[in-house]
């Protein structure tokens, strides 16, 4: 898989670069600042992009503009954003880019390698990944929502929909089993008025519902 | 009006009908001062006090009005030079009983009631009465502009009265700010010491103690080295908290709009953000007014169990303005708790203030404003 990457401080740079293509993705470009970002994304070969949120020339939310500018161009296409801080507005500006293949992290998850890379290939996948702390800031301040409608046990399996996790996953975390957790995951679909449609789209959906997207 | 250049008959007509207002204008003036004095004996046993509230405002709402009148008399600006005040009522009340201007109204309001009111009266006079038209047409310009001037001179401060009240405001609110901003970098460093610094020693020790532990018991160093990427993550999240509470991210990036956007996500009640901003202010105003308005926000949410906020956000007149109101239960007291007071002081020293309107039972409404220019 070919991944461009933007990240204007040159060690995490190197950092990331070097991690990437010992976890056997190929970088195909390394850039420090929007404009050679921009270029670096009209490259059809590309297959993902790891995007900083803030870069030069302002040192302000261009990397979140650039990758929501490249779904724009190229519907779909997987970008991860990675941030000092996460916001809860940025998150749902970047889910209401598209349909899934988008991921927004703090930089601080680097540090758990599998699961950066986990989340890169869930990204890539088509997946949504959102940090554990956008998500704890829904649950502490959502209450107005269709989420209402559901039971403290589904709300902790849709936060972690919301981290991306699979149901092989989600099950280990709550110390339960994979069947049970397909059957919070049908009922929250049913809550949430979710249409039929594959299962990724429909995960997909579930989480920009609970975000109020 | 220039005094070389002729006269002309509607300017003429123009400062007789001024003076017919001035007449008009007699009768409130009069009702305003009786009650006023009224008042200001009955202060003793509070009744005073509620009088004064309503009386205040409306006594400066005729002086202003006696302000513009002068202004177009003397064809020169007659601004209204009051203090800024914020904070509850009895604060403004205090304020307003410590400003100079509040005491030269009521000089000017015996001026006006008196020899102000006659020079007016034989303004008009001179026209009504027909055979004096010859020396209204050369008397009542003059005359008016003397009155005018007259006003101008009680109800605006000279240079020198101007520049020694605005030192004396600046030094008020510098001392403030000072007061401040000394609490904030000592909450900021009580933070940076409990927080990332703890955390930072925490982590060094743990690597200390895994670099011994490496060749004689590998699976225990190792969980030290995983106590130690602990301890770095929660110093990083130690560490935003801090920066948000410096200078939130989110404002560099987007801006005051952008950033109260930002909050009004974050809050648990819904909120209406309504904001027309044509440009950004400069930093410390925005800063000041971000604050100021999560500070608002916090305060709703903590006391006022409202189910609807909204916020409006407008520059005009070379003022930005902002209004926080909600559907909540009121009785906010700007003067428990310091959030509100620290808000006021910021607002301060950028000449600007704020008010808060919240009787028991709701709704509260808080008014911020600074001057400021938009860039």
């Amino acid at each position: 898989m070919r991944v461009v990457l933007a990240e204007d401080q040159a060690l995490l740079r190197a950092g990331l670069a070097q991690l990437l293509e010992a976890k056997g993705f190929e970088v195909a470009a390394a850039v420090d600042d929007l404009p050679s970002l921009e270029q670096a994304l009209l490259d059809p070969t590309a297959d993902a992009a790891v995007v900083d949120v803030r870069m030069p020339p302002t040192y302000a939310d261009e990397g979140l503009r650039a990758a929501i500018a490249i779904r724009e161009r190229r519907p779909g296409f997987p970008v991860l954003v990675l941030s000092q801080y996460v916001e809860h507005l940025y998150a749902r500006e970047l889910l209401a880019s598209g349909e899934g293949a988008v991921g927004y992290l703090l930089k601080d998850r680097v540090g758990d390698v599998g699961e950066f890379v986990d989340a890169l290939r869930r990204v890539a996948a088509g997946g949504t990944v959102l940090d554990p702390e956008v998500v704890a800031s829904v649950i502490a301040k959502r209450k107005d929502s269709p989420v209402d409608r559901l039971t403290d046990r589904e709300r902790e399996v849709l936060a972690l929909m919301a981290e991306g996790r699979g149901n092989a996953a989600i099950a280990t975390t709550l110390v339960i089993t994979e069947k049970a957790v397909a059957k919070h995951i049908n009922a929250i679909f049913m809550k949430l008025d979710i249409p039929t449609d594959t299962d990724d789209h429909r995960r997909v959906r579930a989480v920009l519902a609970w975000l109020g997207v | 009006m220039e005094t070389r250049r002729p006269v002309t008959l509607a300017e003429r007509l123009a400062v007789t009908g001024y003076a017919g207002l001035h007449l008009l204008l007699w009768v409130p003036l009069l009702t305003g001062f009786i009650l006023l004095v009224t008042s200001g004996v009955l202060v003793v046993v509070w009744v005073g006090v509620v009088l004064l509230l309503a009386l205040i405002p409306a006594t400066r709402a005729l002086a202003n009005a006696h302000r513009k009148l002068a202004a177009r008399i003397l064809d020169a600006p007659v601004p209204p030079p009051y203090r800024p005040t914020s904070g509850g009522a009895l604060t403004r009340l205090r304020m307003q009983a410590a400003d100079p201007m509040t005491w030269r109204d009521l000089l000017w309001t015996l001026w006006a009631l008196t020899f102000g009111f006659a020079i007016s009266l034989i303004g008009v006079l001179l026209l009504a009465l027909v055979v004096t038209i010859p020396i209204w047409w050369y008397g009542v310009v003059p005359l008016l502009q003397a009155r005018a001037s007259v006003d101008r001179a009680l109800l605006t401060f000279g240079r020198t009265e101007a520049l020694e009240q605005r030192v004396s405001v600046l030094s008020e609110t510098r001392a403030e700010v000072v007061d401040y901003s000394a609490a904030e970098v000592r909450r900021i460093e009580r933070d940076l010491h409990d927080g990332p610094q703890a955390r930072l020693a925490a982590l060094s020790l743990s690597l200390g103690l895994a670099d011994d532990l490496f060749q004689s018991d590998p699976d225990a160093a190792r969980k030290l080295v995983n106590e130690a990427r602990g301890s770095a993550s929660s110093a990083l999240v130690e560490l935003r908290d801090v920066v948000r509470g410096i200078h939130p991210p989110v404002l560099a990036d987007r801006g005051l709009v952008g950033a109260v956007q930002a909050l009004a996500i974050d809050m648990a009640t819904p909120v209406e953000v309504d904001a027309d901003l044509r440009g950004r202010p400069a930093a410390a105003v925005e800063s000041a007014m971000y604050f100021a308005i999560a500070e608002c926000l916090a305060n709703t949410a903590k006391h006022s169990g409202a189910t609807r906020v909204w916020i409006r956000i407008r520059h005009d007149g070379g003022v930005l303005r902002t209004w926080v109101g909600d559907d909540g239960r009121g009785g906010t007291d700007p003067t428990t708790g310091t959030g509100l007071r620290g808000v006021a002081t910021r607002l301060a020293a950028l000449d600007g203030g704020l008010r808060i309107t919240s009787p028991v039972g709701g709704p509260t409404t808080v008014h911020l404003e600074v001057p400021c220019a938009l860039s």
